[in-house]
């Protein structure tokens, strides 16, 4: 080994690179999460093709909760800029080259995709809103009364949906200077990882909403600790309206439509399924990730090591591996065959591993580097 | 009573003054000239003052805003590029730790407790305090120690006020020893800036010189030139300097034994007949004495001491013979190293005679200046006693005042009491070794007076500090520098000062005509004075202020174009065999003795330069401090990883009296011998008013408690402190 | 078409810095940050050791990931001299480019944007060098158009073994180090 000195000291470069912090980890993770939601929905839509509304908590709380996690992961993107006062700068130029570019048009696109698939399902998620605005029924019978535009809503969610989970993997991807990114299978990893995400989200609200006796004892804490209700009973009378009501347990199990032994039956099983299929890709793209990784180039190869033996080995393996992949892939895979209850469990663990796996990308990216530096 | 010949140049008359080379320019206005680039920068011709070369120097001012400065392409010294510092140097006017206002003590020394006085107050209570110590003592009883062009109107003050005791660290702990070596075998010393002409020199010897760490602006530029020449380096040295890395030959040298290798090179150039017979039979004094005194000292003989394989230096010495006589043994700068250090510079200077480089093209030119007459002030008062820092001659080939000599007489009150000092520009506490006794020096004193630009360590422990402005804020001395082409330097303000502070001259001014001195500043303004000076030396006051730097004539340099070869040696020749130091009971041809070993387990201290620092005076420069805020002791990896340290861990250094330095980052390096460790000059500094660079690295001055005294010359051998490492707080 | 490139000769380079702090004064380079600065690196054992100190800066490659990268333009490469630059008031800071550099050599400016080498473009386009070469004092830094054979660093590139940083990771440096 040689020995390097650098003498050279600016802020968030050296000694190792700083220039992400938790904002673009945050941002990764609720851009792929909303991507997976839109994936789902539009394939739904694309498949089912409803005539009639159908109380499926992809289509009724999907849309929404993925504009609130999409805001929220705008403002942590916004929150990351460090000149923001440029920030309108995106929006007067479309650099091809630039996943960022992409990304900002991107993002510009999936609100009004997200916005139309909400207005699709809006009285079956929302009766209150649209008794009291009579014209978004109106306009949401339309819509739904025309095929293609349904079907347009559904291509559109899918399409945006998968450049949105691809884009955020790319983000890193195309940055070749940091070798750990060095790879496009970041695309379809992030991709699927945000597919698996969202499934275990929705997931999640089902077994949240469904009736108190079905719920397991820690949905009850939870539903308890976030509402403050008493008893896990949707509380009599008629308070209504979207301000009011942005617990996305409430708003399904507020749906006069549906049937919840019905919905928790039929559609969760799917999702669980849907879910395992992601995880099982997920967790086969990671291995085509690190596969490419540890037989490229020796800087990969160290690169790859940050992973598999190095300083971040320990999150990677625990959180992402095996809490993130394993353990709800084992959970998921018993609830499906009834030998044990579904339960909140393996959705959180696939939430947070998917939080974690970007989280560790992000930062051990940019701990790796081509030039194996001692830094002084 | 000195035995040796004072230096003696060649000053050239103004008959043979040039213009400067370059004549672009155009007539400009006292306040500079207008870019014509960008209208709104103005610029200002100057020299530089971070260090002691002062390179010629244009600053530009943008908005009213000091912006950038950059070499004078008409100066000869820096020929356009100035070093880091010096491109750093405006950090100095905008370093907000510098001093504000006069300052007076108002709790014990040390305790750097401060009131804010005027420049009135100030200046009456350190004359008031100058004139009673002169009453009861005598006026010999203040003593000033400065450093650099700037003192010299302080030392006029001194000298009119009737004291002689003035020294600079310069001497005694820097070049002394150079000087007094090169005294005593050409007749002449080295100079500064140093007579070397590297820049023709097919063969460079450096001996712990570490040139390109040690940024001395001409040599430096030089030195790539050599290598970009292809010219044959070597270097030795314990650490692989960043010269070590240009060099043909590397000579990994254990630490205090240049000696050994010295005779060694000499022996075998001697026994081969390597040397430049005709030169030597012409110049030479004493050189079958010489040749038999180096009997022993064979490779085979310095290689156990020196660690230097016999057939690396017979390689050596064979590559310097082959390149006679354009081969340059570097004489260093910064030379008080064990204590020997006079006798090994005469060994490099024999040797270079041996070469036959002396006054040769390759070797050493010979310098001229122009002749600018002093400014007919009245004549000096003679004192009363003598200087004392060399009472009795004790070192009879001091060419220069001892600054451990002053203070040991502070210590001791003999030959007389010295019961004042002034302090300009020169941060005793980390240029004097054995921190302890100047400390207690400074507690026999009724008066120590700073005046620097930064509130430094000794500033810390004055009675009175005053600020003085830093040299872009003032005009100075000329310079008539003794160079390779003689030329007279301006130095003038490019900005106002930012508060309180004032110029040197202005505070000698001032404290002359306090003292009742004003006859000796019968000028009323520096310019006049400048004028005057440089109108009788017959040139232009107001070109040189346009321009900077005037150049004289260029002048013969070597004794084959005429300039003369004339040895002001007793003999008049070059001494091989040197009688005036068998005479004073030394050895005639420097003798080896080896290093005192330091106690087991421990490393020898080393210290040297970085590029971007000056001494500790430029580590709250903003701009120079963000290309090294803190040093770290270099260690041999080897040994740091049987320490179990590795780069970047915090240790101290523990020096064999027990002292414990500041915590330093190390640094586990190949570069450096195992039994030994290396820390750069002027960090860890401990004065509070230095905000920005207190506390950072380690201070090898506070950890060097012992020295080794030159018997020649005075002169303190630092080297000779050992170090423990210490890894817990 | 100019190409500008340098040329910088680690045999005769010191690594005093001068160009680091050039640099600051010229460009106002704010305190705590670098465009330029000094890489060091030992090859060897004691005492057989080789030591190359390189100036480095950004390479204003061939093909810059940082411009690729950028979403607004601000990254981009001027039309003197393929010098890569950064337009400040377009510049939003999402740090992509500083991300894509394998030699770090943007950082962010406490004013917000981006900041980096400009070559001096500035100073070019007046017909000077750039800072950093014009005061070094070994004269081991030369700059000039790589399209031009008689230039300087034409010569120099064609005479003398030189190597670029990294340049396996595909940029095309144009800072080359003679060796």
């Amino acid at each position: 080994m040689d020995e390097h000195v650098i003498h050279r000291h600016n802020h968030g470069i050296d000694p190792v690179l700083d220039a992400w912090g938790w904002e673009i980890p945050v941002y990764l993770f609720l851009g792929g999460l909303v991507a997976g939601l839109m994936v789902i929905a539009g394939m739904r839509l694309l498949l089912a093709r409803p005539r009639v509304r159908q109380p499926m908590v992809c289509w009724t709380a999907g849309p929404w909760i993925a504009l609130a996690l999409l805001s929220v992961g705008m403002l942590a993107l916004f929150l990351d800029l460090s000149h923001k006062a440029c920030v309108w700068r995106l929006y007067l130029t479309f650099q091809v080259t630039s996943p960022m570019s992409w990304g900002a048009w991107i993002l510009l696109a999936v609100y009004p995709a997200l916005a139309a698939n909400a207005l699709l399902h809006l009285p079956v998620a929302l009766p209150a809103l649209t008794s009291r605005f009579p014209v978004l029924r109106r306009v949401s019978d339309r819509l739904l009364a025309r095929p293609r535009v349904v079907l347009a809503i559904a291509l559109a969610n899918i399409v945006l949906g998968v450049g949105l989970g691809v884009y955020t993997g790319l983000l890193l991807g195309t940055l070749g200077a940091r070798p750990l990114w060095a790879s496009a299978v970041l695309g379809p990893l992030f991709l699927f990882s945000g597919l698996s995400t969202a499934a275990a989200l929705l997931h999640a609200i089902l077994v949240l909403s469904s009736p108190a006796g079905e719920r397991p004892a820690f949905a009850d804490f939870l539903i308890a600790r976030l509402t403050r209700w008493p008893q896990a009973t949707p509380p009599a009378g008629e308070e209504t309206g979207f301000a009011q009501a942005p617990d996305p347990a409430r708003l399904c199990s507020r749906s006069p439509l549906q049937p919840r032994a019905l919905r928790v039956e039929s559609e969760a099983p799917e999702l669980l399924q849907a879910d395992n299929s992601f995880l099982t890709v997920e967790a086969a793209l990671l291995g085509t990730f690190l596969l490419g990784h540890t037989t490229a180039s020796a800087v990969h190869r160290q690169a790859a090591d940050l992973l598999l033996t190095g300083p971040y080995a320990a999150v990677f393996w625990v959180f992402v591996v095996g809490l993130g992949l394993l353990l709800p892939l084992t959970l998921q895979h018993f609830e499906l065959q009834h030998r044990i209850r579904h339960t909140l469990a393996p959705s959180l663990l696939v939430l947070l591993g998917g939080l974690v796996l970007r989280f560790v990308f992000v930062q051990a990216g940019q701990a790796s580097h081509w030039a194996a530096t001692a830094l002084h | 009573m000195n035995a040796l010949s004072r230096r003696r140049f060649l000053k050239i008359s103004t008959a043979s003054v040039l213009g400067a080379g370059v004549a672009g320019r155009a007539a400009g206005l006292c306040s500079g000239l207008r870019d014509p680039l960008d209208p709104r920068v103005r610029t200002v011709p100057t020299f530089c003052d971070v260090c002691f070369w002062k390179c010629g120097a244009i600053a530009s001012v943008r908005g009213g805003r000091l912006w950038k400065i950059e070499g004078n392409p008409d100066d000869p010294l820096c020929r356009g590029r100035l070093c880091p510092r010096g491109t750093g140097g405006i950090g100095a006017h905008s370093d907000p730790d510098r001093l504000r206002t006069p300052l007076i003590r108002t709790h014990e020394r040390g305790e750097e407790k401060w009131q804010e006085i005027s420049w009135e107050e100030a200046l009456d209570y350190v004359a008031t305090r100058m004139q009673k110590i002169a009453a009861q003592h005598g006026p010999e009883s203040m003593a000033l120690f400065a450093h650099g062009i700037g003192g010299t109107f302080l030392k006029h003050t001194f000298r009119a006020f009737g004291s002689p005791n003035i020294a600079a660290p310069s001497f005694a702990q820097c070049r002394g020893p150079r000087e007094t070596g090169f005294e005593l075998t050409f007749g002449e010393g080295v100079g500064s800036p140093e007579r070397t002409d590297i820049a023709n020199t097919d063969c460079l010897v450096l001996i712990g010189s570490h040139l390109g760490e040690n940024m001395h602006n001409t040599q430096v530029q030089e030195f790539a030139e050599a290598i970009g020449r292809g010219a044959s380096i070597i270097v030795v040295d314990p650490r692989f300097s960043v010269a070590a890395s240009k060099a043909k030959h590397y000579l990994p040298i254990r630490p205090g034994t240049d000696l050994a290798l010295l005779l060694a090179w000499m022996k075998v150039i001697v026994d081969e007949k390597l040397y430049d017979a005709d030169y030597v039979a012409e110049h030479g004094f004493g050189f079958e004495s010489f040749a038999a005194a180096l009997q022993d000292c064979t490779p085979e003989w310095a290689y156990p001491e020196t660690g230097i394989e016999p057939e690396l230096i017979r390689a050596t010495a064979r590559e310097m013979a082959r390149h006679k006589p354009a081969t340059l043994v570097h004489p260093g700068r910064h030379v008080n190293w064990y204590g020997d250090d006079a006798q090994r510079s005469r060994a490099i200077a024999l040797l270079n005679g041996l070469l036959g480089s002396w006054g040769r093209k390759g070797g050493f030119y010979v310098p001229a200046s122009i002749d600018v007459p002093s400014y007919p002030y009245p004549d000096y008062p003679e004192p009363k006693r003598g200087r004392l820092d060399n009472p009795e001659r004790k070192f009879p080939f001091a060419g220069e005042a001892i600054t451990t000599g002053i203070r040991e007489a502070t210590l001791s009150g003999q030959p007389y009491p010295i019961k004042g000092w002034m302090v300009y520009a020169t941060n005793l506490l980390h240029a004097l070794p054995d921190q302890a006794a100047t400390l207690r020096a400074i507690q026999q004193l009724d008066l120590l007076v700073v005046v620097d630009v930064v509130p430094s360590e000794i500033a810390g422990w004055a009675d009175v500090v005053l600020p003085e402005s830093v040299y872009l804020e003032r005009f100075d001395e000329l310079n008539p520098e003794y160079f390779r082409q003689p030329f007279l330097a301006l130095r003038q303000p490019v900005v106002a000062p930012p508060h309180d502070q004032k110029p040197n001259w202005w505070i000698a001014r001032q404290l002359a005509a306090r003292l009742g001195l004003g006859a000796w500043f019968p000028w009323q303004d520096i310019e006049e004075y400048l004028a005057h000076r440089v109108r009788a030396a017959g040139l232009s006051y107001e070109e040189l202020k346009e321009k900077g730097v005037l150049l004289g004539a260029p002048q013969p340099l070597y004794f084959e174009d005429g300039a003369p070869a004339e040895f002001p040696t007793p003999s008049g020749k070059i001494e091989f065999y040197s009688t005036q130091l068998e005479r004073a009971g030394f050895d005639p041809v420097p003798r080896y003795t080896p290093p005192e070993p330091g106690p087991p387990a421990a490393f020898r201290l080393l210290f040297g330069r970085a590029p971007m620092h000056s001494f500790s005076r430029t580590h709250s420069n903003r701009l120079l401090s963000d290309l090294m805020d803190e040093n770290c002791v270099w260690v041999n990896h080897r040994v740091a990883s049987r320490l179990g340290l590795r780069t970047g861990d915090m240790v101290r250094l523990r020096n064999q009296d027990g002292v414990l330095g500041n915590r330093v980052k190390v640094n586990a390096t190949r570069r450096i011998r195992p039994d030994c460790v290396y820390l750069v000059h002027g960090f860890g500094h401990t004065a509070r008013g230095l905000r920005h660079a207190l506390g950072k690295g380690a201070s090898d001055a506070e950890l060097i408690t012992r020295y080794t005294t030159d018997p020649l010359m005075g002169g303190t051998g630092m080297n000779v402190n050992f170090v423990t490492i210490e890894t817990k707080d | 078409m100019a190409r500008y490139v340098m040329a910088i000769d680690t045999r005769r380079c010191v690594g005093c810095m001068d160009c680091v702090v050039a640099c600051k004064t010229e460009n106002d380079v704010p305190e705590g940050f670098n465009r330029d600065w000094i890489t060091e690196t030992v090859r060897g054992e004691f005492p057989s050791l080789g030591l190359e100190i390189r100036s480095e800066r950004c390479n204003h490659c061939a093909h810059p990931p940082c411009v690729d990268c950028c979403p607004t333009g601000a990254s981009h490469v001027h039309e003197r001299g393929g010098v890569v630059l950064v337009e400040g008031d377009k510049c939003i800071g999402c740090k992509a480019c500083i991300a894509a550099c394998p030699y770090d050599a943007r950082y962010v400016h406490p004013d917000g944007h981006v900041d980096k080498c400009t070559f001096c473009i500035h100073r070019v386009e007046q017909g000077l060098l750039p800072a950093c070469v014009s005061v070094c004092p070994t004269r081991c830094m030369h700059f000039g158009d790589a399209e031009d054979p008689h230039s300087d660093v034409s010569r120099l590139l064609a005479t003398r073994p030189h190597h670029t940083i990294l340049p396996e990771a595909g940029t095309e440096p144009r800072v080359h180090y003679l060796t």
